[in-house]
């Protein structure tokens, strides 16, 4: 039996559309700036379960500096930064500082706790959904992460691995900040952030 | 996405098929053997193959590449490249049209972020004669 070779070709060859509108190429890290707080939006409320399938707030934390990173166990970049976060989690936690990690896996918890256990993730991660990721921009590039002041407003976003230095002076000028008071009440509307 | 590829297929006979892909300029895929467990591979999986029988899939060789965000270098697609379907039409197959259907889960990523496995739909179309 003669095996024919037949050149398959699609009229359009498949192109792995990598969803990029408007980006040409690979993201640009750019150096960590804090949005003067008049400035600033409110990050949007979401709940999310933690690993013992308790349901948290973001404005569980209002009153914090918190970093949100989305991520994924598959995001090479991400992994880089992870351990970044878990140092300044140790550093920070006395001074009124907390990690949040949304964790975007479809398969959740299966991987995402052996993950956790592997580096020793210190703080609390969080399996992400749609709506949540909606409400901050559709986050679709990974890692994203959020810098969010002590009133509940997001003073930086990183898109991409950033590098730790900008993450930690972000951070260390927020926790330098003088307190502002937690305005922002639970009536305040979402705004939705673009993470791009 | 491609339209459907035309394929001719005598009964009983074997047939290959080139399907040609292209990543984006500046991303890079992981290959179908990713050199970390944790990356998840390029895969093509057919769903339906009609009077066409087989389909295994062969992948080209991938290359090795270094990242900032890897330690080690990775097996990577990227630009243009083609995977090989072989199919056999069944000794039995009716004369005729038909088509062949598959999925290619994909994650990419660039040299600072990631982006979520996405699926691609794959279509070969068929005349067994």
């Amino acid at each position: 039996m003669s095996a024919f070779r037949f050149s398959a070709i699609l009229s359009t060859a498949l192109a792995l559309g990598l969803f990029t509108a408007g980006c040409g190429g690979p993201a640009e890290v750019k150096a960590a700036t804090l949005k003067p707080e008049k400035e600033r939006k409110s990050a949007p409320d979401f709940a999310l379960k933690d690993a013992d399938g308790k349901l948290v707030h973001l404005s569980d934390y209002r009153g914090k500096v918190v970093i949100l990173d989305f991520w994924a166990t598959w995001c090479g970049p991400c992994r880089i930064e992870i351990p970044w976060f878990i140092d300044l989690q140790r550093k920070n936690r006395d001074r009124g500082f907390e990690v949040l990690g949304v964790a975007m896996d479809d398969e959740g918890w299966e991987v995402v706790k052996p993950f956790l256990a592997e580096l020793g993730v210190n703080y609390r991660v969080l399996i992400g959904d749609d709506l949540t990721t909606q409400m901050y921009g559709g986050v679709d590039a990974l890692p994203t992460t959020f810098l969010i002041d002590r009133s509940g407003k997001v003073a930086a976003v990183h898109v991409g691995l950033t590098s730790r230095k900008d993450i930690e002076d972000g951070v260390e000028q927020l926790l330098q900040s003088p307190a502002a008071v937690a305005s922002a009440g639970a009536g305040e509307p979402v705004v939705s952030l673009s993470a791009k | 996405m491609g339209e459907p590829a035309k394929v001719a297929a005598a009964r009983g006979a074997a047939v290959e098929v080139r399907i040609p892909v292209t990543v984006d300029a500046g991303f890079h895929v992981n290959s179908n053997r990713p050199s970390e467990d944790y990356l998840i591979p390029l895969k093509l999986t057919w769903t339906s193959l009609g009077a066409l029988e087989g389909g295994e899939v062969a992948y080209p060789q991938a290359k090795s590449e270094k990242y900032d965000f890897a330690e080690k270098p990775l097996s990577v697609f990227s630009g243009s490249f083609s995977l090989t379907a072989s199919f056999k039409a069944a000794a039995n197959a009716p004369p005729g049209p038909g088509m062949a259907s598959g999925k290619l889960r994909y994650q990419a990523c660039n040299s600072n972020t990631c982006f979520p496995p996405k699926t691609a739909d794959v279509n070969v179309t068929y005349q067994v004669q």
